[in-house]
């Protein structure tokens, strides 16, 4: 699955994109973001703000208990600022 | 929907042109009698502010953008729809976002345009970050309003 990252949870991450195997049990949003965080310390840095982080699976908006399924990009980034 | 208008969106780093944009949709139909046009500006915060960087999420900027446009004209009857948002280092003064809407009459184009900028505000993939003038200062992201949050509500609990 290829995640990708925008504003400042793309410069506290400290890459762009990458692709990761998700491990068994890691099934919809939120587990993700769970299992992320275990992954090292800007993870955990980047995504210690639940509210903070905004998920779009495959280029749509989606809530945290929303099944990964088939998803083939999952994006996180903070709150939107355009317009 | 069976009958929507002809929905232009486009993200771009180019700057556009209001007046030509306008005159597009004017040009669509006879039936065009409203016109309206957002345009969002980059501004200096009293000359604190050098310039914005936009940052964007291409592919879903785009798609989302266009369902935002498809929702306005599943609600109003509108005869054509442009959205053009800009991308990249923006400077005071410099265009950021452009709404077009043409109906028949007023209030559809008025709602049509206001209601495209509250939710692009808050669901399509863009982000700005503060460039300040004088450069001691870092670069900022600038944090999302939460009455931009609440500001959507208002489109739902309308009808």
């Amino acid at each position: 699955m290829k995640l990708v990252y925008f504003a400042w949870v793309r410069e506290r991450i400290g890459v762009p994109e990458e692709d990761v195997a998700l491990p068994e049990g890691v099934a919809t949003v939120g587990a993700l973001l769970d299992w992320l965080r275990t992954r090292g310390e800007q993870y955990e840095y980047a995504l210690a703000e639940p509210s903070l982080i905004r998920v779009a699976v495959d280029h749509v908006h989606v809530a945290s208990d929303t099944p990964l399924g088939e998803a083939r990009e999952v994006a996180l980034f903070p709150p939107m600022t355009g317009g | 929907m069976a009958d929507r208008p002809p929905i232009d969106v486009r993200v771009q780093a180019a700057d556009f042109d209001v007046a030509a944009e306008s005159e597009r949709l004017a040009r669509l139909s006879r039936n065009v009698g409203a016109i309206v046009t957002f345009t969002g500006l980059c501004r200096d915060e009293d000359g604190k502010l050098a310039a914005l960087e936009l940052e964007h999420y291409p592919g879903m900027a785009e798609a989302e953008i266009a369902r935002i446009a498809g929702e306005a004209a599943d609600r109003w009857p509108l005869l054509g729809l442009t959205v053009i948002h800009r991308y990249g280092r923006i400077h005071p003064g410099e265009n950021i976002v452009l709404v077009v809407a043409a109906s028949s009459h007023r209030e559809a184009a008025f709602a049509a345009a206001d209601f495209l900028m509250d939710f692009l505000k808050t669901r399509a993939p863009f982000w700005k970050k503060e460039h300040v003038a004088g450069a001691e200062a870092p670069s900022e992201w600038v944090s999302a309003k939460e009455n931009d949050d609440q500001t959507v509500k208002r489109w739902s609990s309308s009808d």
